[in-house]
């Protein structure tokens, strides 16, 4: 068994070069980043500060250049049910219903077919979409596609939920919601979530920390520890205050490179 | 062969069910009336041009016709043509099908491997681009060589017209899935050649399914040349007869056959198609 002291995910120097038309683009610098599980942590920062390139390399997808990145201390070799993705463009398998996206990753792991019709019964009613068991995803909206693609991870039994954008191709009513659920997710499941975005309202409203990240090179420039109590008021002088910090931290950022 | 854009166009749209019932079969009426508006016209120039000149190479409607009902079930002319419908049909069926099925073996397969593993593409696509160009009746004489007289060579042939429209549209299909399901696949546990069955076949089915339409139509066009190869029955085979006879009508009745049978196998793989790719907003 792990050590309790042990984070779940770790960053340990990763940096990540691209070969973009001969030239070698660095993506990522030096970035050092420790996770504990159960944390809700958020990379917030503008395009191009490599938050996106971070997340890839901690599921796998990407190869790190230089540094490591580890699960339980041991290195990532590559993707793995246990670091469950969920993509801004939500990744549905398009000729799968809903029920059947939900079982693609316990199927494709051999699990027995009554325990997946269970697994995915208990995670349709978890994110509400009972009435839409048996519907395909051109039929779904964008905010029930994205609770289809956070119940597919779930139901894999995903330990660590690494989440690009997610929210970002939605309305902001909807979006709202489905940050509630999320955290309402996250509070009874004891999760760790890595989560991308580049809104600061967003990040503050749903992190444990706040990681920023800045561009060119792309790298970790400060976290914060939100220390705020759940369910956090966006519009308290507390999450003001917050919020004034980040985006002063986030704009010097623009200064720099217009300069 | 080609896309009937009526048929498409009538097609039950699923995210309009509510769609008034009595529309349905006034559609239905029209989309029929429009579909059989041309070939009546033709029909009916056909038969002012031939209908009582009996120097007419070509044979009048009508005559064609009375030569129809006596190749099907004779009675007529009672000459050697009487009757023997159903056996060339069978012929010709067993062919293009027959054909038709090992292209699916071959292609099928092959296009997946093309289409996902780099190095079969560079083995393999070259080859194929070079020999995808050189028309089936080009291979006839070769054909005849390497498989003898009679039907194998005609499967060959029909096999070989089915083909390439299967494989490129399969490779074309398995290119264009689209990259982050091969990540989703990955992230939940479904990797390497697991992910042919259960990611790259049915992202790429609507694609290869449109290969299979086109494949199959081209069986049924290189079937007259498939059977120029010396087999005694088939539509081919009476066509190339006939004519040597000067049966026109013959000739021409085995054309309708090609053409009905041809149309009524493209609708029957376009009613399985839409059955498999409900799933597909452009398709259901």
């Amino acid at each position: 068994m792990a050590e309790p002291t042990l984070p779940i995910l770790e960053i340990r120097d990763v940096g990540k070069t691209f070969a973009v038309q001969g030239k070698t683009v660095t993506a990522l610098k030096g970035a050092n980043l420790s996770v504990k599980r159960g944390e809700f942590v958020c990379l917030l920062g503008a395009s191009g500060c490599g938050k996106s390139t971070l997340l890839r390399i901690a599921a796998g997808f990407e190869a790190p250049s230089s540094g490591q990145a580890c699960m339980w201390g041991k290195p990532i070799a590559g993707p793995d049910p246990a670091r469950g993705m969920v993509f801004q463009d939500y990744g549905l398998f398009p000729w799968l219903s809903v029920r059947d996206n939900i079982g693609f990753g316990p199927k494709s792991r051999g699990r027995p077919a009554a325990e997946i019709r269970d697994t995915v019964a208990r995670y349709i009613d978890l994110v509400g979409l009972g009435a839409f068991a048996d519907a395909h995803p051109h039929q779904l909206s964008g905010g029930m596609k994205q609770r289809v693609a956070i119940a597919r991870v779930l139901a894999n039994e995903a330990e660590v939920v690494l989440m690009d954008e997610p929210f970002g191709a939605l309305d902001a009513m909807t979006r709202e919601r489905l940050q509630d659920e999320l955290l309402d997710l996250w509070g009874r499941t004891g999760l760790t979530v890595l989560f991308v975005t580049h809104a600061i309202e967003e990040a503050i409203f749903l992190a444990d920390r706040v990681v920023v990240m800045s561009p060119s090179p792309g790298r970790i420039d400060a976290v914060h520890d939100i220390a705020l109590p759940r369910r956090r008021d966006v519009s308290s002088p507390a999450f003001n205050d917050i919020r004034r910090m980040l985006s002063a931290q986030l704009h010097s950022h623009h200064g720099r490179v217009a300069a | 062969m080609s896309a009937n854009p009526a048929v498409a166009a009538a097609a039950p749209v699923p995210a309009a069910p509510t769609r008034p019932r009595v529309a349905v079969p006034w559609a239905r009426l029209r989309e029929a009336a429009l579909a059989l508006a041309i070939p009546a016209v033709l029909a009916l120039v056909w038969h002012g041009l031939t209908t009582g000149r009996p120097y007419s190479l070509i044979p009048p409607p009508a005559e064609v016709g009375a030569a129809l009902v006596d190749l099907a079930v004779g009675g007529i002319n009672d000459d050697a043509f009487s009757a023997t419908l159903l056996t060339h049909l069978a012929a010709s069926l067993s062919r293009v099908y027959g054909g038709f099925a090992l292209a699916v073996l071959f292609a099928l397969p092959l296009g997946l491997l093309i289409g996902r593993v780099p190095l079969m593409r560079q083995l393999l696509d070259p080859t194929f681009q070079i020999l995808r160009p050189v028309p089936v009746t080009a291979w006839l004489p070769l054909a005849m060589i390497l498989f003898g007289l009679g039907p194998r060579s005609a499967y060959f042939l029909v096999f070989l017209g089915a083909f390439y429209p299967i494989l490129v549209n399969t490779i074309f299909g398995v290119r264009s899935v689209e990259p982050r399901l091969f990540e989703a696949a990955s992230m939940l546990g479904c990797r390497g050649s697991a992910q042919f069955a259960r990611v790259v076949l049915p992202a790429a089915l609507p694609s290869i399914f449109t290969g299979l339409r086109l494949g199959l139509g081209f069986a049924w066009v290189v079937i007259v040349v498939g059977e120029m190869t010396g087999v005694q029955t088939g539509l081919g085979a009476i066509i190339m007869e006939a004519r040597q006879l000067s049966r026109t009508e013959i000739v021409i009745c085995g054309m309708i056959v090609i053409g009905v049978a041809g149309f009524l196998s493209d609708r029957i793989v376009m009613a399985i198609g839409r059955r498999l790719l409900a799933w597909s907003p452009s398709h259901g």
